[in-house]
């Protein structure tokens, strides 16, 4: 008995209009009529989009010139030589162009300490916070203000453009989350004096507009100050962002803080942990985690806020851009459009990098085996 | 709550007296002897406003309004460049001179009856006579504000802009009608689109929004001004010496105008036989030792900055972007309002 067996043909090719891209294409952008019709619209819609941002960015606008009379074209785009001229002034400010290196030192050791920092593989945390949070703080403020060290004096109001606005982003972020948490813990305590305390200074904040804190840092302060004593303005502009966005902050961390089963608690007290033992390892660590979203949430539109500060004479990214559209050997009907397409993008990439991370963080830390 | 009321009373008494003392605190100290001590003037400017007080590519400040402070530190320090700039907003610029953050403002600010007795602070004198007129399409034809019967304008909101142009169109029996923007930007836009006949602001500021037109050419400023604007430096209420000081700074500018002196031919003219330009420099009489300063102060001043006309012609003159013409701003021997007091 000859035996027989039974081989299978080798599987045939799927459909050729159900694999590759004509597959794809099928069965996302053209299943049913409604699809193909929606799919053609957005692909017109994005198409006439690009044309109109790639003509008046690349095609019909100036790349080189000296000054207005290079963006008056009949059929003008944008207007890159004001960009290109201001560039240095948007950067930064008034600072002196001969002191600028200081500034860019400050950038590169800034960037040096924070891409280790933030990349979960790289060791020596520990250093590396010490460094970012003791010595980085310092070694900024000597150097951008100089007056010690052997260095020229700059005084804050010739700061300017991206230099105000990271500065006043940055300290706005490493002070707030501190105290943030402080609050929320507060506001959670059973002490009633300090529950108390921790609830008036959310309710304060939470409840004033950031441009009047602002306001009153810069316009009512200095009436009730003694005469001659002055406080920087760029300092009352920090200490009002910080401890306006610790009160937005607060509340993001009591979020995560709720959001712990009491079991957590009971554990932990059944280990013989004590109050601080409690939020320190087992309570803040699973929090923290919870609320990213809404911590970088509020990180990004602290980041936005700081255009605000335009209103007490303070000339960030924002304000230093429109400042130079007063600069008559520029004005064109081009100038601005250019200017806040420039501002938006250098804020979009900044905003757009926190995002990108916190989704990073996210799922780095996901303890969800599904993921 | 008896207590708590207390303290909220004690609270405001203190801070209504904190405010009032203020300017006689600041009174008690002489303005020039504070400056000299420091070494530096401080002077707050507008925000940027074009032909007054912008920054170039360098981020100097420049302008009208910048070069009178240079004019007073040049006659103080001899150094045009002794002086720091505060760029001030609308709202906080009286805060600012008043808490003595600033020496002086220079913020194309009006000079009005309720600023000058309300608010504690003076206005020494008029650098600039600005005031509300109108931009049409240059092929309209319309060589006169009086033509514009039946006129649509564009303006901004919530300005005595649009109550001046509402009174001028009464007064003189015209029918118009307002199309009023939040933000100036918006405003020029809308004309630049044809929604409006005619753009009305200040002077001014008409020509700096005209360069922000297609066409800048085909647009022409009526010649009508139609309200008082007159736009000047102001001090803290109470020095009249640096009141003075400031006063004649400006003055000299004038003064060396009518007179033929420039930046450039002033090592020249000391040997004039005018007795009068012999005053202005300093080679009779001590006029600069009265304000606290050197008999040199107006040559420093001149060197530094020039004289009224250049200082308008370099800054907003028919030369720069901006080419505004002399008008109300001339000298008085040629029908302007510009004029100085005699130096003698």
């Amino acid at each position: 008995m000859s035996a027989k067996t039974w081989t299978p043909t080798p599987a045939r090719p799927a459909p050729a209009n159900t694999v590759g891209f004509v597959g794809w294409a099928r069965e996302n952008l053209f299943a049913t009529k409604f699809d193909s019709a929606l799919t053609v619209f957005c692909a017109g819609l994005i198409l006439y989009v690009l044309d109109v941002v790639f003509g008046w960015a690349i095609v019909d606008a100036s790349f080189s010139g000296e000054d207005r009379n290079a963006c008056l074209k009949q059929v003008q785009g944008a207007c890159w030589p004001f960009i290109d001229a201001k560039l240095g002034q948007f950067i930064y400010g008034r600072y002196p162009e001969m002191e600028r290196w200081r500034v860019d030192w400050v950038f590169a050791l800034g960037l040096l300490g924070l891409v280790p920092l933030l990349m979960p593989k790289v060791g020596f945390k520990r250093a590396n916070v010490i460094f970012m949070l003791g010595f980085y703080p310092l070694f900024s403020f000597f150097m951008l203000t100089g007056g010690s060290f052997g260095l020229v004096p700059v005084e804050t109001s010739d700061w300017g453009g991206l230099l105000v606005t990271l500065v006043v982003a940055v300290t706005g972020i490493v002070g707030s989350l501190p105290l943030g948490i402080l609050l929320a813990l507060g506001r959670r305590s059973e002490l009633p004096i300090v529950r108390a305390l921790c609830v008036g200074f959310i309710e304060i904040f939470r409840g004033v507009p950031l441009i009047t804190v602002l306001f009153m840092a810069s316009v009512m302060l200095p009436l009730f100050l003694p005469d001659g004593v002055n406080f920087d303005k760029l300092m009352r502009c920090l200490i009002g962002v910080a401890l306006f966005a610790s009160a937005y902050m607060a509340e993001v961390v009591r979020g995560g803080l709720q959001a712990i089963p009491k079991g957590q608690y009971e554990a932990a007290a059944a280990l013989g942990f004590g109050y601080w033992k409690t939020t320190r390892l087992i309570i803040l660590p699973q929090a923290l985690k919870l609320v990213i979203p809404g911590i970088v949430n509020t990180f990004i539109g602290l980041f936005k806020d700081t255009t605000l500060v335009l209103i007490v004479g303070l000339f960030d990214l924002l304000g230093i851009v429109q400042l130079h559209f007063t600069d008559s050997s520029w004005a064109t009907p081009e100038t601005h459009i250019t200017g806040y397409a420039f501002a938006a993008f250098v804020f979009w990439v900044f905003c757009f990098a926190m995002s990108r991370y916190s989704i990073f963080m996210e799922k780095h830390l996901s303890t969800d085996p599904n993921q | 709550m008896q207590m708590f009321r207390k303290l909220c009373v004690g609270f405001m008494v203190l801070a209504a007296a904190n405010l009032l003392a203020m300017p006689a605190v600041q009174a008690a100290g002489e303005t020039l002897e504070i400056v000299t001590k420091r070494g530096h003037l401080k002077c707050g400017v507008s925000q940027g406003l074009p032909g007054f007080s912008t920054p170039d590519n360098r981020g100097n400040w420049t302008g009208i309004d910048v070069d009178f402070c240079k004019a007073i530190a040049a006659a103080i320090f001899n150094d045009p460049s002794k002086v720091k700039f505060t760029p001030l907003s609308a709202k906080e610029r009286f805060t600012a001179i008043q808490s003595g953050e600033v020496d002086i403002i220079a913020r194309n600010t009006t000079w009005s009856m309720h600023r000058d007795t309300a608010l504690g602070i003076d206005f020494p004198v008029v650098n600039y006579y600005d005031g509300q007129g109108f931009m049409v399409r240059a092929d309209l034809g319309v060589t006169s504000a009086l033509e514009l019967d039946g006129a649509t304008l564009c303006t901004n909101q919530g300005t005595t802009t649009e109550l001046n142009a509402a009174d001028y169109f009464r007064a003189n029996g015209m029918q118009y009608e307002i199309v009023a923007f939040e933000k100036a930007d918006e405003s020029i836009a809308a004309y630049n689109s044809g929604r409006c006949d005619a753009y009305t602001t200040d002077h001014s500021a008409l020509y700096a929004q005209k360069l922000k037109l297609s066409q800048p050419k085909a647009h022409i400023v009526l010649p009508e001004i139609i309200s008082k604007e007159p736009l000047g430096p102001l001090v803290r209420q109470g020095d009249s010496s640096w009141n003075d000081l400031v006063r004649w700074t400006h003055y000299a500018t004038v003064a060396a105008e009518e007179l033929g002196v420039t930046s450039k031919n002033i090592d020249k003219m000391k040997a004039s036989s005018n007795p009068s330009v012999r005053r202005l420099l300093g080679l009779d009489g001590s006029f600069g030792s009265n304000l606290g300063l050197s008999k040199q102060w107006a040559v420093n001043i001149l060197r530094a900055v020039g004289n009224y006309g250049e200082i308008f012609e370099r800054n907003v003159g028919v030369k720069t972007p901006l080419g505004i013409q002399r008008g109300v701003n001339a000298l008085w021997t040629k029908g302007g309002l510009q004029y100085a007091p005699p130096i003698r």
